[in-house]
């Protein structure tokens, strides 16, 4: 049996007072794809920015068997990557630079990028299809184009565990389909691990291994895409009217309008 | 590969250094006595160890130059330096590009301190030329160093998760509580105010090579702990979350930064009184013209700087001498104008 690249046990996260995550457990197998779903304000992000370790939290939280708490920052560094929801983009600094930050973890203190440290940006940037881009200052890109830099400064990182908060929000459907296959074939050539957060429900359960419905901070539902994206489920905890169709790769939601009578 | 990363051009490096230069040069040159620029640089060769050159000048001329000036274009580039970098690293620290050395309250401080010298002092000896109390540096220092503390502890008094802008807000109430307790004590000794207010607008006078002495070793200290710190800022202009994500520790950085930022800009406004304008304008001119990234920005700031000021030092004791023009007037009135045209012309578009 392989170690979890994630084991969670009885996780809590209270911000300013208030509880957000209510004894979440959650393991993640390695290579494994596991999307976390749940309404506004259930504790997807939260969920995800406890394990990137910039939340204190109570509870046990495990990385590839090492606990998280026994980590120093750099060295989880170079074991999880997140990309946040809206990731701050600093104006004028070019591609390259950028995904150059994703090797902080590699670079001494106060020292300065290696050209092996180069060699790994320009290698990520070419897998990306984003070589061209190198130069362009990150102002100038697209929605798109931006989700693909973020991403390269996470892969940068050299971590196995990707965490992917929202990925595709600020995308069109085409665009949410070109990097959510990019993920799955990074993972598959680059043994990755993905636990995401998502709010489309049928594009996350067509990438998803696994899902997780996340309620009031509480595990609600977990298990494969079929088992989690039902019509009960889906009106019980978003309290919404949905039709789930059974598609190719996984259920279909299609949201439904009641009409008052 | 056709792009590299982005760091401190040599292209720019050679210019921030030819601009010291020609700043020293002029410093050094012009004035009552104009001197040849050529014979200058000659003179200014020989004081390195073990150069003997025939610089032409006079014995008379060439202590003007070595004993007269050269202390005062040395305070001028070293004030300079130490203004941007200061207003570069704050900039830096508090991702605010409003950022500038007296952000946290060292120039209210400095003003009360100095105030209080002054007042303290008792009545004014009437005499315009007598030069200000002894004590004003150390009490603007002190004042300074006072201000940035209280600010600090103010800021952070909500824990170290405490975002930035609650340091920004509480150098806002510093100040003004500062402001209005000087205001009053101005008011209280209104003849000490033309006195105060000839040190408010800053000046480069020196009895010579004392205040350069003063300054040197937190000028010394500040650059290098700042410019060490480039890439780090770099990292941490995606924010403190994410820069934890990528293994460091910003708030810890932040904190060490906004010290020797502090010390440098205390000591800076203890020998030169307060110079508006340097640390905030010329760290942006560099942003626009070469780069965004803190490992150019800093070394730049701090030669363009020190060079900026030395000519507007050099403006303000020609143009209506043998008076002075107060040289924060000076870097004003030149600055503004040059930063506006930078802006409308440098292609890189975000500030």
């Amino acid at each position: 049996m392989t170690t979890a690249a994630v084991s969670i046990v009885d996780l809590r996260v209270a911000l300013g007072g208030t509880p957000i995550l209510r004894g979440v457990s959650l393991d993640v197998a390695t290579g494994e794809w596991v999307t976390v779903i749940g309404p506004n304000g259930a504790g997807k992000s939260t969920l995800l920015r406890a394990l990137g370790g910039v939340l204190p939290y109570t509870g046990s939280v495990s990385l590839f068997g090492t606990p998280a708490t026994r980590m120093r920052r750099r060295q989880r560094a170079r074991v999880v990557a997140t990309v946040a929801q809206s990731p701050v983009v600093p104006g004028g600094m070019s591609v390259l630079d950028y995904v150059l930050l994703g090797r902080t973890p590699y670079i001494p203190p106060l020292g300065r990028e290696s050209p092996a440290d180069v060699a790994a940006a320009d290698e990520v940037l070419t897998r990306l299809d984003l070589i061209g881009f190198a130069g362009r200052g990150l102002h100038t890109l697209s929605g798109g184009e931006l989700q693909r830099v973020f991403l390269a400064r996470a892969l940068a990182q050299g971590a196995t565990l990707l965490l992917l908060d929202e990925p595709t929000s600020s995308l069109d459907i085409g665009h949410q389909q070109e990097v959510l296959e990019l993920v799955d074939a990074l993972r598959h050539s680059h043994g990755l691990t993905v636990l995401a957060t998502m709010h489309d429900l049928s594009i996350a359960g067509e990438y998803a291994d696994r899902m997780v419905l996340l309620a009031a901070g509480q595990v609600v539902a977990s298990g494969t895409p079929r088992a989690v994206l039902t019509e009960e489920m889906l009106a019980r905890h978003y309290r919404a009217r949905v039709r789930v169709v059974d598609g190719e790769q996984g259920p279909l939601v299609v949201p439904i309008r009641l009409r008052s009578a | 590969m056709t792009t590299a990363p982005s760091r401190l051009r040599p292209r720019w490096l050679l210019a921030g250094v030819a601009s010291v230069v020609v700043a020293a040069v002029a410093g050094l040159a012009l004035g009552p006595v104009r001197l040849p620029p050529g014979s200058v640089a000659a003179e200014l060769l020989n004081l390195l160890p073990g150069v003997r050159i025939d610089s032409g000048l006079t014995p008379p001329e060439v202590a003007i130059v070595t004993q007269l000036r050269l202390p005062r274009v040395a305070l001028g580039l070293l004030v300079g330096a130490v203004l941007a970098l200061a207003g570069g690293t704050y900039q830096g620290v508090f991702r605010n590009p409003l950022a500038d050395p007296y952000l946290l309250g060292a120039a209210a401080g400095a003003g009360l301190g100095a105030t209080v010298a002054i007042a303290l002092r008792g009545g004014s000896s009437g005499d315009e030329t007598a030069s200000l109390p002894a004590t004003v540096p150390v009490a603007a220092f002190a004042g300074a160093l006072l201000a940035v503390a209280l600010t600090y502890g103010l800021g952070s008094a909500g824990g170290r998760e405490r975002s930035p802008a609650a340091l920004i807000l509480a150098g806002v109430a510093v100040t003004s509580f500062l402001t209005a307790a000087q205001t009053y004590i101005l008011q209280s000794n209104v003849q000490t105010i033309q006195e105060v207010y000839s040190w408010i607008l800053g000046r480069l006078a020196t009895d010579g090579w004392h205040d350069v002495l003063v300054l040197l070793p937190y000028a010394v200290g500040m650059a290098i702990v700042v410019l060490l710190h480039g890439r780090r800022l770099d990292v941490m202009t995606v924010g403190d979350e994410e820069a934890a994500g990528l293994g460091v520790h910003p708030q810890r950085s932040r904190y060490l930064l906004i010290v020797v930022a502090s010390l440098g800009t205390a000591a800076a406004v203890a020998v030169s009184g307060l110079i508006a304008f340097v640390g905030i304008i010329v760290p942006h001119t560099v942003r626009l013209l070469a780069g965004v990234s803190y490992r150019s920005i800093l070394p730049l700031s701090m030669l363009f700087g020190g060079a900026f000021l030395t000519l507007c030092d050099l403006v303000a004791r020609t143009v209506v001498a043998p008076a002075e023009i107060p040289i924060g007037v000076v870097t004003a009135f030149f600055g503004a104008p040059f930063f506006i045209v930078v802006l409308r012309t440098a292609k890189r578009m975000p500030v």
